[in-house]
């Protein structure tokens, strides 16, 4: 976090950069630490409540990975499911089959995912645009048909899915187990963005950006065009891959009908509505997913008896024009939104 | 042998309806240079319209002309309302449009029909003729369908001075606006097109798969795959695309099949049809982008 030369060339990813210079961010984290020990085992945030900010912090992780690829490399996925599921099975399964402790498999989450993420990225090396999400998306449809293959039954359990169980907080700690593996959900994530945030401020960083603003400058200027998409491809698919491990870990149980294609749409949803080329946007898209998967439901029925429509209205129909509407609004979502709002009211 | 060949024979009507699909992703293609990921819901809703005017007492052949008209309209309704403000936005915020329009087409046809599967009947009468141990009526009428939709897509393209127009301002909308054509309106028209194309598609899908909300996700897919295969700007090419496609689908069912049986081995069958399109998809693209009948495009810097 040393660099503070901002020659950043877009504004919104300076307004990022300055963010991740704010105290209070780090002053926020351990307030949100703290909280598990408000009231010790019954406090006042019921375990269901950690479980759901666990849930948050886990899609702000696989969002964060979608912007990495798309907000500051430029290349589309409308697959992440994809590996949001290869990081759920390699855990679930190492600890099933092999009775791994939880936390070993994180890292071997994270390396799976990264190669395959890498592997996918050189075919999609060559495709630009439309061509390329068009590819993931075909990925994203084809997910749970791949996990339920007849030779991988004898690991990935077919469509039963796998039971795995929540553990326990180690050394006695006086904490429940949704608290704890809210803690570790938290220091997971903060230690994410923190790999994040010094990727952008690095060498390799630059170089992304520079093959998104304009590829065919950036080869010039000596940039590895080809290289860097790969690993970039691979970095986005182990951040993404390392939130599905966490999230079988806290939701105990993976199933291939659980990464269908709207888990895909959830993530990219996220990704552009908190704001496709910043930080702070990857937790606020994190966050939107959740409540929306919790909560669309009853919006939605409050929604068509607040106007009396005759229509049963899906949670679907309000997603898809809420999204159209903030491709109008705020293409670079909410964060982006903000940032601008900002800079207005400071006058410059 | 006789089993290969009825493999094959259906495999030409499953193709007839990518076939129909990959024509209307291609209409879009060709003319706005976007890939539709809201085609195959679009196609649904236009297959329940039908379905719900046969309820109401029509017949199929009264209802599919109707119906493909509405979906003209919604088609050009669509381009003019919500796609033409974002004419210059970034490839990615297109992407999330379609995407949008795809949760709302699936959810609204949800809301107004429900999710339980509904029976489509088929429109073809169902008599016995040489060869039907082969094919059935339906099949037939699908693949026959898709001929004529092509044949008289392939005239209005290449008799018409409003084909001549649509096909000017997709190939060189600045020259073609200098000619006095509405290149707009064209675009417009090639997404109504696209629409109402689709309309025929979900149409002839539905008795074949049964009516509901996701009947067309993997079909989706596979026409995707078609209008890849053939070359994603090529009309023509994507019905052939779509012909192969299906074929192929079927030919791999059959040969896994055949060799778990005499080896005993099972690699691949039915339960990877959806594996076997993302195959097709990514290895077209990688290998041949434009396709069999694409031409390369050449980009300026």
């Amino acid at each position: 976090m040393a660099t503070t030369a901002t020659t950043a060339s877009s504004p919104v990813t300076a307004a990022a950069r300055a963010a991740g210079h704010k105290w209070w961010i780090w002053l926020m984290v351990a307030g949100l630490a703290l909280l598990p020990l408000l009231g010790g085992k019954t406090g006042f945030i019921s375990n269901y409540g950690f479980l759901q900010l666990s849930l948050m912090i886990v899609y702000a992780i696989a969002v964060l990975g979608l912007i990495l690829l798309t907000g500051f490399n430029g290349q589309i996925s409308l697959g992440h499911g994809a590996f949001f599921a290869v990081g759920a099975y390699t855990s679930a399964v190492l600890i099933d089959q092999a009775s791994w402790p939880y936390w070993a498999t994180l890292p071997v989450a994270a390396i799976v995912c990264f190669l395959v993420g890498y592997i996918f990225g050189m075919p999609a090396l060559r495709l630009e645009g439309h061509y390329l999400a068009l590819a993931t998306f075909a990925l994203a449809v084809a997910v749970p048909q791949f996990l339920k293959y007849r030779h991988f039954e004898w690991f990935t359990n077919g469509v039963q899915g796998i039971n795995i169980f929540k553990p326990d907080p180690p050394f006695g700690l006086p904490l429940s187990a949704d608290q704890w593996m809210y803690l570790i959900v938290l220091f997971v994530a903060v230690l994410m963005f923190w790999i994040a945030r010094n990727l952008l401020d690095s060498r390799t960083g630059r170089a992304m950006m520079a093959i998104r603003d304009h590829s065919m400058a950036a080869s010039t200027m000596g940039v590895n065009v080809a290289h860097y998409k790969t690993v970039v491809f691979g970095i986005s698919a182990l951040f993404t891959g390392v939130a599905g491990a966490l999230h079988a870990i806290i939701f105990e149980f993976v199933a291939p009908d659980s990464f269908r294609f709207e888990l895909s749409i959830a993530i990219l949803v996220g990704a552009v509505v908190g704001g496709i080329a910043s930080l702070p946007g990857a937790v606020i898209g994190g966050i939107f997913v959740q409540v929306i998967e919790k909560y669309a439901d009853a919006l939605t029925k409050k929604l068509t008896t607040a106007v009396s429509l005759p229509l049963d209205l899906e949670p679907w129909t309000i997603y898809g024009i809420a999204l159209i509407l903030l491709m109008y609004i705020m293409p670079m979502g909410i964060a982006g939104g903000l940032a601008v709002l900002w800079r207005k009211l400071r006058g410059s | 042998m006789e089993q290969l060949l009825q493999q094959v024979a259906s495999g030409l009507a499953n193709g007839a309806i990518y076939a129909c699909l990959a024509l209307a992703l291609v209409m879009i293609f060709v003319s706005t240079d976007h890939i539709n990921f809201a085609q195959g819901e679009l196609s649904m809703f236009s297959a329940y319209l039908v379905w719900q005017l046969m309820q109401w007492g029509a017949n199929f052949w009264v209802a599919l002309p109707i119906v493909a008209l509405l979906s003209f309209l919604i088609g050009v309704t669509v381009e003019r309302v919500i796609l033409r403000p974002l004419h210059s936005a970034p490839v990615l915020s297109i992407v999330v449009v379609f995407i949008g329009l795809l949760a709302i087409f699936h959810s609204l046809a949800g809301a107004i029909w429900g999710h339980t599967i509904k029976d489509f009947p088929s429109p073809f009468p169902n008599i016995v003729f040489a060869g039907s141990g082969y094919i059935g009526p339906h099949q037939i009428g699908m693949i026959l369908m898709t001929i004529v939709l092509l044949v008289a897509l392939f005239s209005f393209f290449r008799f018409t001075p409003l084909g001549l127009a649509m096909r000017a301002a997709a190939q060189n909308p600045a020259s073609a606006r200098l000619a006095g054509i509405r290149v707009d309106w064209m675009l417009a028209l090639g997404w109504g097109l696209a629409a109402a194309i689709g309309a025929v598609a979900g149409s002839l899908v539905a008795p074949a798969v049964y009516l509901e909300p996701n009947m067309m996700a993997s079909i989706l897919l596979y026409g995707f795959a078609g209008a890849l295969v053939g070359g994603i700007a090529s009309p023509g090419g994507a019905v052939v695309g779509g012909f192969i496609v299906g074929v192929l689908e079927n030919l791999i069912a059959y040969f896994g099949n055949l060799l778990e049986k005499s080896t005993g081995v099972y690699v691949i069958g039915n339960g990877e049809k959806l594996t076997v399109a993302l195959i097709i998809v990514i290895t077209v693209l990688t290998l041949k982008p434009s396709g069999l009948f694409g031409h390369v495009t050449v980009k300026r810097v």
